[in-house]
């Protein structure tokens, strides 16, 4: 469990970034963290793994608070999937990126070499085994990012913008996989400004503006409330919008994903 | 209200005009652009989009000349922009009529202020300092960074970077600009902004536009023409509501707007069929209540 308790952060040039921020993350929960740019998303899960410290309050991560353990140490349960995975990758192929950490963790070199396999696999990437990152487009170095964090099966998954340079498959592919590593038991955090992505997922939701959290709820809850998500300047998903607009003529509009919107719509069109 | 950009009409001047592109990388064993012939006119603001992968940050290297001036390789082929043979003209030149704004703002900023990163192609083509300032504010104005005037670039978040990279292209005002996913970072308000400016741009000073984009969610409507690549080639090159409603764009992996789904689903089932496929929850609203009118 992932414990931010009253937590404030102000980054060395001033910039404050965090005000007084409460929040728990509990095992096994799909999270996102949603919110505009330059809202605190990115700053509020680097404290998760500690890779940030908070300059007052205190983050908590399975009792054990960050300023006193190393961020190698906390690495090993909480992965950390950067937003750019330029600021990540290094290596001279894609296998030896994946390879890197689970050597650093001491893994074995015949479990290096199936942790390896497997993460190229998940995430389609076997054909660039001997590739260099830097050859890759975007959204496939996002992949590989991905992977080299998975390979060591951190106990909690924060992934920062991971569908930014994806396209319609990867994101549908990435979806799924996410609720499978969830529904495995794992805590997944993504961070995140991409509603329609959230609308098919269904994660709960922290909303950000501004250094605060200033709402949380389910999907449902969050994202049918155009007033609390353009404070945070996010938009209503399509399908809402549609369910919206058709509210007089006696639809629900609580409705944010494809699947349920055709159910409902196809009810009402068939007795036409 | 929205202006309807259904009626707005493009004129009959090539601008950018590729036959038989093929494009390999130095070290690569394969082209990342396989003979792509295509044909972009003046004032067209063009959606480029596909798998990632697929080769549309390539494609668009060559429409500046960074391919192959930058990047070598091995380049046959046509291609012609504005009235240069791209082959033939040298960068500096090229790129004082196409601004390229590239996926990772990163790369593009080095200037120790957001002002001096936006001004310096203006710098460059000895505009006089008043009419520098002018554009220089329009530009911060409109991507709404005009508040970080005086940070330095790489302090800022990945949104705003791409604001700044924006600027730098709106202050150009160049004949074409082309946009590889410049809002990727951006929040979709903050994106959505983004659009609007540069279909302003586009109607106001008939600049081509060519965007490189996924969210197709929100760059549909904008677009009057769209280019689908996968593997290098490019298998679709229409109109939005042709190309985004075709099975093939559904099986490539488009990232074809939700509402747009939601109508294919349904008319699969055989239960909703309209004249004009919907890209926009607007379209999608008055499509269900003209059906539905009179429940």
């Amino acid at each position: 469990m992932i414990d931010v308790k009253r937590v404030s952060f102000t980054y060395p040039n001033g910039t404050e970034a965090l005000r007084e921020v409460s929040i728990r993350v509990r095992d096994g929960e799909f999270l996102a963290v949603m919110g505009q740019n330059g809202a605190g998303k990115t700053t509020l899960v680097k404290l998760f793994n500690g890779l940030l410290k908070p300059t007052s309050g205190k983050v908590l991560v399975d009792n054990v608070n960050t300023k006193d353990t190393s961020v190698a140490k906390l690495a090993r349960s909480v992965g950390f999937v950067f937003q750019n995975p330029d600021n990540q990758l290094f290596c001279e192929t894609v296998e030896e990126e994946i390879s890197f950490a689970l050597r650093n963790f001491g893994f074995d070199e015949s479990r290096v070499k199936r942790r390896v396999t497997w993460a190229l696999n998940l995430l389609g990437l076997n054909e660039y085994r001997k590739t260099s990152p830097f050859m890759l487009s975007g959204g496939e170095r996002k992949r590989v990012a991905l992977a080299s964090v998975l390979a060591w099966d951190p106990k909690v998954v924060v992934m920062d913008e991971p569908t930014i340079g994806q396209d319609h498959r990867q994101k549908e592919k990435l979806r799924q996989f996410i609720i499978q590593l969830n529904s495995q038991g794992k805590t997944v955090v993504i961070v995140t400004h991409d509603v329609e992505f959230v609308a098919e997922c269904a994660p709960r939701i922290v909303l950000m503006s501004s250094g605060r959290i200033v709402a949380e709820g389910s999907s449902k809850e969050i994202l049918t409330d155009p007033e609390t998500l353009t404070k945070a300047s996010i938009v209503v998903p399509q399908i809402t919008q549609v369910f919206m607009g058709l509210a007089d003529l006696g639809f629900q509009f609580d409705v944010i994903d494809l699947l349920s919107a055709k159910k409902l719509l196809s009810e009402r069109l068939i007795k036409k | 209200m929205e202006p309807n950009f259904a009626s707005y009409s493009v004129g009959l001047m090539a601008i950018i005009k590729t036959e038989g592109l093929t494009y390999t990388y130095p070290v690569a064993t394969k082209p990342a652009v396989e003979d792509v012939s295509i044909t972009i006119e003046k004032g067209e603001f063009a959606v480029l989009t596909g798998p990632s992968g697929c080769g549309k940050t390539t494609l668009c290297r060559c429409f500046n000349g960074l391919i192959p001036h930058f990047y070598r390789g091995d380049l046959q082929g046509h291609i012609r922009v504005i009235d240069f043979d791209v082959r033939e003209t040298p960068i500096h030149k090229l790129a004082l009529h196409v601004g390229l704004v590239f996926q990772n703002p990163e790369n593009q900023l080095f200037a120790l202020s957001v002002e001096k990163d936006v001004a310096f192609g203006l710098e460059n083509l000895g505009m006089l300092r008043e009419e520098m300032q002018k554009r220089v504010n329009y530009a911060l104005e409109t991507s709404g960074i005009s508040h970080l005037r005086l940070k330095a670039p790489h302090e800022l978040s990945g949104g705003q970077q791409q604001r700044v990279a924006i600027a730098g292209i709106i202050a150009m005002q160049p004949e074409v600009m082309v946009l590889d996913e410049p809002t990727s970072f951006l929040d979709p308000l903050g994106a959505e902004k983004i659009f609007k400016v540069i279909r302003i741009l586009n109607q106001s000073l008939n600049m081509t536009v060519i965007l490189v984009e996924h969210r197709l969610d929100l760059a549909a409507r904008y677009a009057n023409h769209v280019i689908v690549m996968d593997r290098g080639k490019v298998i679709l090159d229409g109109e939005p509501k042709e190309v985004l409603s075709s099975e093939k764009a559904r099986l490539v992996g488009v990232g074809i707007p939700k509402v747009t789904r939601l109508y294919q689903r349904l008319e699969e089932d055989g239960i909703l069929k309209a004249s004009e496929i919907p890209l926009s929850s607007e379209e999608m609203i008055a499509l269900l209540r003209g059906v539905l009118a009179g429940d």
